[in-house]
């Protein structure tokens, strides 16, 4: 962005306080601008005629400093890129990191079909909501265009999902875009070799495309300028992916690339492509599979927007779609949730009364755990500084005055709401079993030591 | 009759137009460009530029097919030779040729403080080995700064058998029972820089073993091995001064790590006994910058400890559980501490192990009824530790204390890599002066067959 207060963002705002954006003043509605939390369009006024000025001049204001490319078509769309800061902590990042899984043209249709359904059904729940996987890149090994052509083809009609279309000979990839370039797919890549003929394809065809200079970042900077000067600006920069030896070159390619584009230079201010599935190259079973999920990780956290990766097994797939929301997650969402004595469910008098912390992440896995398994209980959630249960123990934040403290404050007499008069301590915070017993003078159970265990304790322990 | 047609439809008419062949075109047709009053801005001039190019490459197209002669025409198109690519026209020929420059971080211009662990005989101890942490100018494996120091691992043992997840387990049952034992294998077997004694048993709640007691099995894990070893307690803050206290004096002149001191307990008589037997101590804090800040702070100025004696934890939370708190709040440390809060500028530790108390890693399977398999459970944990440990490593953590022997390995791996070889030696500066590099090493694949 090019301006950074809300007060350079409020000048161009119509100042009437009209409230239209669900704002009470111009000027907080300012600020949300500024934090990118609004867009400008959401101010009604400002989309009139006679402000078309204004809006404008604060939209070439806003624009992010990395900017976003678009992939794909529909409610799959993905867009990436978007970014304004170096470090997550000074805002936060936008447009998680793309993951797209390969498939190839030399596969026979059954394996195809069966990848592609892999990848568009994986799905793992995270507090409160799915982590999923985003595109599909199609690799052409047989260099033969018809046969790349109908594999493209047979992906379009197993999945919605975007396509990265992957040859190096404009030829293989015009015939895809002949079959695909409706659904807008990434196309890899221009490279020094063949540059002139991809640009006539994405004039064409319109499609973003990757530009390719294997650790020359004179080329590719180059390359961007070329396809910047004719018009092409929905660039992704892939500067190569060197699985080891080269690793830290690549590393510093992306760092500098980035650099660039947030201080400024708007020429290389394009987003990145990473190429984790190059650790198949030197690699190969579970070592591969584990390499390319550290290179997931490398470039999931420095600057990769987008990424290709070969290995669909799900203990490549875990660490990967969590690192990426690690980096994603927005840092300035609440560590803390409300302290207090909830009901999950519909609690019975005979129900049990669970205890755990008030950090967001904890609260949440507990609450998950508990409701989707259709268990009535309390959830009695103690105010322990937004810290999990271990450290919390550990660090002396929760302990059984706190406990007492949470049950009390809430009104909630366990003994008066229930037939048992029995709490159930996180297994982690065992060790104050006694201590709360004798503060609150109730029956305390241990539970599991993680929440996704409470429905087999309950078979086992709970009689009450 | 009138029939509106865009442009982008005559274009894909007339594409369609050329895979006829022999087809007959009869009279004369004509383009007319009209400004539909809403102004055409430079962002439509400009696409209708290329479509009005490509509309007339393929008219000539066309008309060389039907027999015409197009040479006059043509070349005010030229060149059209590629097949592939009629809209030549405005590309050009060559490359626009481009420098591509970007400077180093001014501000990074303090540096992270060197901590050494571990006396040889010279320094009065009996270590065969030290470790050197931090000395960082640049967050990890920049180009700005080469790295003096590489990463370093400490594996985990404990003075009684722990519960742990099946796949870290079977790789210590058959020490379990002896911490000596168990201390010498994590170093001779599975590569361990450093070892860190747990004295989990002396919390009242587990075993409720005396201090002196536990102190005896820190000689015994002085004996076992001649790497420098980290000291911690049992976690229990009205033991662990005590319990640290006479392990400290048990190590006299090994100058150990002492973990830790913690803003919730007696820090100042743990900090005063790694002072009066010469070791350096772990400030450990809960993902807060602040409270981070004002233990070091206190250390300092209220317990006498030196700056080259303290080694920082902001705490570790596992990867889904809360690490990106804690990768934040490392890397705003790190930064804050290169750009000179001299409160901040130590090096850190890493409680790598917490990723075992994620239940992705050792789980049999997901809890959840909808999700997609986990699959097997063996392969899940060391990548989860990896993954902890790795985020940390890139946000600014020098010391990870881990449990699986292959996250270690890995881990080890990469962090050697990014760093890259003899960039102590000022290799890591040179390789920052040029414009990329390591296009040898990029492998093709595009093309490549995977077994
Ligand atoms: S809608 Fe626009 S003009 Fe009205 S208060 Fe919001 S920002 Fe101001």
């Amino acid at each position: 962005m090019k301006i950074n207060s809300p007060l350079q963002a409020y000048e161009h705002l119509p100042k009437t306080n009209c409230g239209d954006c669900g704002e009470p003043t111009c000027m907080a509605f300012a600020s949300h601008l500024i934090d990118r939390s609004r867009n400008v369009g959401d101010c009604p006024p400002l989309t009139g005629v006679e402000f078309k000025d204004n809006y404008d001049t604060l939209t070439d204001l806003l624009a992010p400093e990395i900017r976003e490319v678009t992939i794909g078509t529909g409610d799959h769309a993905i867009t990436i890129g978007g970014d304004d800061v170096l470090y997550r902590h000074k805002l936060t990042f936008f447009n998680k990191t793309a993951f797209a899984y390969e498939v190839c043209d030399t596969m026979d249709e059954d394996e195809l079909v069966s990848q592609v359904n892999k990848i568009q059904n994986f799905s793992k729940f995270y507090i409160g909501d799915f982590l999923t996987l985003d595109a599909v890149a199609v690799r052409c090994l047989s260099g033969d265009a018809d046969q790349f052509a109908n594999a493209v083809r047979t992906v379009m009609e197993t999945t919605d999902l975007p396509l990265i279309l992957c040859s190096l000979d404009a030829t293989v990839l015009d015939a895809a875009l002949e079959v695909a370039s409706s659904r807008r797919p990434l196309i890899y890549a221009a490279t020094t070799d063949n540059w002139r003929e991809v640009a006539g394809l994405v004039l064409t065809y319109h499609v973003p495309v990757v530009l390719s200079a294997p650790g020359d970042l004179d080329t590719l900077k180059s390359l961007a300028l070329t396809f910047a000067s004719i018009g092409i600006r929905d660039l992704v920069l892939d500067p190569g992916t060197s699985p080891t030896e080269g690793l830290r070159d690549s590393f510093e390619n992306f760092l500098k690339i980035r650099r660039a584009g947030i201080e400024g230079q708007t020429d290389i201010a394009y987003p990145l492509m990473a190429v984790p599935m190059t650790a198949w190259a030197e690699l190969d079973g579970v070592s591969a599979a584990y390499w390319e999920s550290v290179l997931v990780s490398i470039f999931t956290i420095r600057y990769g927007d987008i990424m290709i990766m070969h290995s669909t097994e799900p203990y490549s797939l875990l660490p990967e779609l969590h690192i990426r929301d690690t980096v994603y997650t927005d840092p300035r969402k609440p560590v803390m949730v409300d302290s207090g004595v909830f009901e999950i469910g519909s609690p019975s008098r005979n129900s049990p009364v669970f205890i755990t912390t008030n950090f967001a992440l904890t609260y949440y896995t507990v609450e998950s755990d508990i409701s989707s398994n259709d268990i009535d209980c309390h959830l009695c959630v103690v105010d322990t500084d937004g810290i999990g249960v271990e450290a919390a123990v550990a660090g002396g934040q929760l302990t059984a005055g706190k406990i007492k403290e949470a049950f009390d404050s809430a009104g909630f007499d366990v003994r008066e709401k229930t037939d048992h008069g029995t709490v159930i301590l996180p297994g982690l915070a065992a060790r104050l079993q006694g201590d709360v017993e004798d503060a609150t003078g109730l029956d305390v159970m241990i539970g599991p030591p993680d929440s996704g265990r409470i429905p087999q304790w309950l078979e086992s322990k709970w009689e009450k | 009759m009138t029939t509106t047609i865009t442009i982008a439809d005559l274009n894909k008419w007339l594409e369609d137009v050329l895979e006829l062949k022999g087809v007959k075109i009869e009279g004369d047709f004509e383009i007319e460009l009209v400004d539909t009053g809403a102004g055409v801005d430079s962002g439509v001039a400009q696409a209708v530029g290329y479509e009005a190019i490509q509309i007339a490459a393929r008219l000539t197209d066309l008309a060389g097919a039907l027999g015409y002669d197009v040479g006059s025409i043509g070349s005010a198109f030229a060149p059209l030779a590629s097949p592939v690519s009629p809209v030549s026209s405005a590309i050009p020929q060559e490359l626009i040729p481009a420098t591509f420059e970007v400077g180093t971080v001014s501000e990074w211009k303090h540096g992270i403080e060197e901590v050494v662990l571990g006396a040889t005989s010279s320094d009065g101890g009996t270590r065969k080995k030290t470790v050197t942490l931090g000395g960082e100018n640049a967050l990890p494996f920049y180009f700005d700064s080469p790295m003096p120091n590489p990463n370093h691992v400490s594996i985990d043992v404990f003075d009684m058998p722990i519960g742990m997840a099946r796949a870290v387990r079977t790789n210590y049952e058959d020490v379990l029972e002896d911490p000596a034992e168990w201390a010498k294998k994590v170093v001779s077997k599975f590569g361990a820089d450093m070892v860190t004694i747990h004295l989990i048993s002396t919390d009242p709640s587990i075993a409720d073993t005396p201090a002196r007691e536990a102190a005896k099995v820190v000689e015994d894990v002085l004996q076992a091995v001649d790497v420098p070893i980290i000291i911690g307690g049992s976690g229990n803050p009205d033991k662990d001064p005590e319990v640290l206290e006479k392990a400290a004096e048990a190590a006299e002149g090994e100058r150990c790590l002492i973990a830790s001191a913690n803003l919730n307990m007696d820090y100042q008589r743990i900090a005063a006994a790694a002072k009066k037997y010469g070791h350096a101590i772990l400030s450990w804090t809960q993902l807060e910058i602040n409270a981070q800040k004002e233990l070091n702070r206190k250390l300092m100025k209220q317990c006498g400890i030196e700056r080259k004696d303290i080694v920082m934890d902001p705490t570790t939370a596992a990867l889904g559980y809360g690490l990106d708190y804690a990768y934040s709040n490392i890397e705003r440390i790190r930064i804050a501490g290169l750009i000179g809060d001299a409160e901040l500028n130590f090096p850190m530790s890493s409680g790598t192990t917490n990723a075992w108390g994620a239940r992705e890693s050792w789980m049999a399977a997901s809890p959840i009824k909808d999700d997609s398999d986990w699959g097997p459970r063996e392969y899940r944990g060391p990548i989860w530790e990896i993954t902890t440990g790795l985020a940390l490593a890139l946000a600014g953590v020098d010391l990870f204390m881990m449990m699986h022997p292959t996250s270690v390995q890995v881990l080890k791996a990469v962090t050697d890599m990014l760093r890259g070889a003899g960039a102590g030696e000022g290799g890591g500066e040179g390789e920052g002066s040029t414009n990329g590099g390591g296009a040898a090493k990029i492998p093709d694949w595009v093309g490549m067959a995977i077994e």
